[in-house]
């Protein structure tokens, strides 16, 4: 006889930002792909994201960038056991509904697509499936978090290989928690009218002292030493967009990454991943691209 | 006990959630080692190996030289508490796993991954487990089942409602002497009943209870 089902509680928070947790230390990198997945998870990829261009592309070639074919994600499922993310537009809920009912692991509503609302992002405490959103600085963080992100990660500029956007993201989300943290408690009321941020979420910042879901870093990794740059300045995990399948070498570039992420404190290790490893891919410095997508998002 | 490498907890920091079970340990009054290299392993005297994802930490115990160590290591009776990927690196066979994906074969188990779908299918539930009074909370994320136990290896909890072909409930937490290992994450429940188990099999003495434990009276 069978025996009895337990109660069981899908889509808690604990859930949705345990898988976050899960992927700590990793490296999540952008395919387009079922064999550049393939190749990912050769290196050590924690997880993918399935998408039909990688920002360089994007950027490169223009027009309105929306959620991938169906056909793709699911292609790209079917041929790695690692989880699969995929992206929906800002405030596109049913770009998202749809990701969701196609079991996608985690959905990123992402900066790198066009936007589809100018003032709303996605109700994410809707869903069963977890999301992952972007930010600039510590206010748009807690934001997202309040709407229901259960992973946030710094922005960068997407599609350029160029990191200070990144550090600079990184440095003002880390650089606010550690103020926050020395705050009395009537400077906290004025810390959330700064932040346009819940006052509950900066309460609960400042006794913690970190963000209340992991925070990883996106947006101009191109080599491992930009992997070691971000995670010693205190990001848990690196997104890999073009930096990957736009250098010489993908697989030595993907496995380097992987673990120059792991060894980012042993420069020793990240020297010796780094020797011999190909051209990075070329990038475009920051001030000289026309379209800032880190500016998308509200 | 392994007096030759002493009493300290290392935990396996290749990638996944090391911090959750360093905030268990310090609970505990541990104060574990990370541990990324051979030189990391040689100074610890257990290791507990975190959730995170297993084919990942596959590759990276490779890439990091500790392939060999580990394995000599727990050949050699190093106590060990896996969970979830930990757990499978720990087995001594992978179901729906990757042909190379390369384990250490700790504990006579055989694992499916991901047996409950994707994330959407993740799930917190509360446990009996043998020897715990009350149950315990347990998550499950992407979270794997045992399919088949050695004879040497005792099952302490099993998840009813998910039964084998012969109607039984798939064990979820098993112990072979001194390895524990369990399918789901006993390092996001905030409740520390788990790895006290894993620290008193292993012979280690925890700060919480008073006095002298066992471990401590021996070595005196």
């Amino acid at each position: 006889m069978a025996s009895p089902e337990p109660s069981r509680r899908t889509g808690t928070d604990l859930v949705k930002r345990g898988l976050a947790e899960m992927l700590r230390g990793g490296v999540i990198m952008d395919v387009v792909t079922p064999d550049q997945a393939k190749v990912a998870e050769d290196a050590g990829a924690v997880a993918v994201m399935a998408l039909e261009r990688v920002p360089a592309d994007i950027r490169r070639e223009g027009g309105v960038a929306r959620m991938s074919d169906p056909a793709l994600i699911e292609g790209i499922k079917a041929v790695v056991t690692i989880p699969v993310m995929a992206k929906a537009r800002i405030g596109h809920f049913a770009e998202a509904q749809v990701l969701e009912a196609l079991g996608v692991d985690y959905v990123d509503e992402s900066e790198v697509l066009t936007p589809a609302d100018e003032a709303h992002h996605i109700d994410k405490w809707a869903f069963t499936v977890p999301f992952v959103c972007g930010a600039t600085n510590l206010g748009e963080a807690l934001r997202r978090v309040s709407e229901g992100a259960a992973m946030i990660r710094s922005k960068g500029e997407a599609g350029t290989g160029d990191i200070k956007e990144a550090v600079r993201h990184l440095r003002s989300i880390l650089g606010d928690i550690r103020k926050i943290t020395q705050a009395d408690s009537a400077e906290i009321y004025q810390w959330a009218k700064e932040l346009q941020a819940p006052v509950g979420l900066v309460q609960e910042l400042a006794e913690t002292g970190k963000m209340p879901v992991p925070l990883f870093c996106a947006g101009g990794i191109a080599t491992p030493a930009d992997a070691a740059l971000v995670m010693q300045l205190g990001a848990e995990a690196c997104f890999v967009g073009s930096g990957i399948f736009k250098s010489s070498d993908p697989p030595r570039f993907a496995r380097a990454i992987v673990e120059a992420t792991t060894h980012y404190k042993d420069a020793q290790m990240v020297a010796k991943v780094s020797r011999g490893l190909g051209e990075a891919m070329r990038g475009e410095e920051v001030s000289t691209v026309e379209t800032r997508l880190s500016e998308r998002g509200w | 006990m392994h007096e030759s490498y002493g009493s300290k907890v290392g935990i396996l920091a290749l990638q996944g959630a090391v911090r959750e079970h360093a905030q268990v340990l310090s609970g505990l009054g541990v104060e574990p080692i990370e541990v990324r290299t051979p030189a990391d392993l040689e100074s610890v005297g257990m290791l507990v190996l975190p959730g995170g994802e297993s084919t990942t930490m596959s590759v990276l115990v490779q890439t990091s030289d500790l392939l060999a160590p580990l394995t000599d290591r727990l050949r050699g009776g190093m106590p060990a508490f896996g969970t979830c990927a930990g757990m499978i690196l720990l087995a001594s066979e992978v179901l729906d796993g990757r042909p190379d994906q390369r384990t250490l074969r700790a504990i006579d188990i055989a694992v499916r991954r991901n047996a409950f779908g994707r994330q959407v299918d993740s799930f917190e539930t509360d446990l009996e487990v043998d020897g715990l009074e009350e149950p315990f909370h347990a998550v499950f994320i992407r979270a794997p089942v045992v399919e088949r136990v050695g004879p040497d290896v005792e099952v302490l909890a099993s998840l009813p409602g998910r039964d084998d072909p012969d109607g039984r409930p798939q064990p979820v937490l098993c112990r072979r002497g001194p390895v524990l290992v369990a399918a789901f994450h006993p390092e996001l429940s905030a409740d520390p009943r788990l790895h006290e188990l894993f620290l008193r099999g292993a012979g280690s003495p925890i700060q919480s209870c008073t006095g002298a434990t066992g471990a401590q009276r021996a070595e005196r």
